[in-house]
């Protein structure tokens, strides 16, 4: 009997130069996984070791970003889509490496992220150092742990603009995607 | 008191602190998803040892990863020396290690020099 073809897919993989994806629940064991993982194949690939270390810091910033904002969303039924998550990992020698997530977000939360990122992204290489030191300086942890730093941290480290996008997908539910470069 | 001596895991760094001597040190990756979890036992660890400190404290920051959650708890153990060293019981020095390809570490050293008061001295470790 024929069974699916999975061609396709894998190839359309190769096209978009993914070499790691996931869709699932983002767990804490998941995450030590993925790092272990990830350091792997990084010490077998030749690139420089600063941009190595970017890269594995970057990652782990990203995806502890939607552990903290799954955790966040408890009132929403264990089992829904909502509490699943989206990570993929891009590499190509010309365009260098990619981190991409994307998770499910209130739309009354949409508006203050959104200027978030804005607001980092219109600042300068010093304007970030600054903020990040005044956020540290004054932020306290959440009880999950998070600090409220990551985008400026990623920012800060990656050199490059945070991209980003918001998707309407029901009532009071949209889809963030969230794209960072490492040159 | 006794020393405080945490072994490293996939997330956590090791921690080795000392009270006789006054050498604090911590070494490794700093990436727990909630790092107030581990920092706990080290925080009360220090407010016990800063009652009653070595009259010289060096903490030793040896860290080639740590994440935004740890970023907060390090500064809190940076104020928690602070303190001590501005009450005159101990004098306190931070040495800051950073490997020497390691641009974002030696800034983050930076950082932390920037908001607290004690000294730091910024170290270069060569391949």
């Amino acid at each position: 009997m024929p069974g699916p073809d999975m061609y396709k897919l894998f190839h359309q993989m190769e096209e978009d130069d993914i070499i790691l994806s996931f869709k699932g629940a983002i767990t804490k064991e998941l995450l030590s996984s993925i790092y272990d993982i990830m350091e792997g194949r990084l010490d077998r690939m030749s690139i420089e070791p600063q941009r190595k270390k970017k890269f594995y810091h970057i990652l782990v910033e990203s995806l502890q970003n939607i552990f903290h904002h799954m955790e966040g969303l408890n009132d929403i039924d264990e089992g829904a889509k909502e509490k699943e998550a989206m990570f993929m990992v891009g590499y190509s020698p010309a365009k260098g490496y990619r981190i991409l997530t994307g998770n499910f977000i209130r739309t009354v939360e949409v508006q203050a992220l959104e200027q978030k990122l804005e607001k980092i992204n219109a600042m300068s290489a010093e304007e970030l150092k600054e903020y990040y030191r005044e956020k540290l300086s004054t932020t306290e942890l959440s009880e999950r742990g998070g600090a409220g730093l990551g985008f400026i941290d990623m920012a800060r480290k990656s050199g490059q603009k945070l991209e980003y996008n918001f998707q309407p997908v029901k009532d009071g539910i949209q889809f963030f995607t969230f794209s960072v470069a490492i040159n | 008191m006794d020393p405080l001596i945490i072994e490293e895991s996939i997330k956590t760094p090791t921690i080795s602190f000392d009270s006789s001597s006054g050498v604090l040190e911590i070494r490794g990756k700093s990436i727990p998803e909630n790092s107030l979890e581990f920092y706990k036992p080290v925080f009360d660890w220090l407010d016990q040892y800063s009652a009653k400190p070595a009259s010289q404290t060096e903490f030793r920051v040896q860290l080639e990863y740590f994440n935004t959650s740890s970023s907060k708890c390090l500064l809190d153990l940076f104020r928690k020396l602070e303190a001590a060293a501005v009450s005159g019981t101990s004098k306190v020095k931070v040495s800051w290690f950073y490997e020497a390809d390691d641009e974002d570490m030696m800034e983050a050293g930076d950082d932390y020099q920037a908001l607290v008061k004690i000294p730091f001295e910024l170290i270069k470790l060569e391949e």
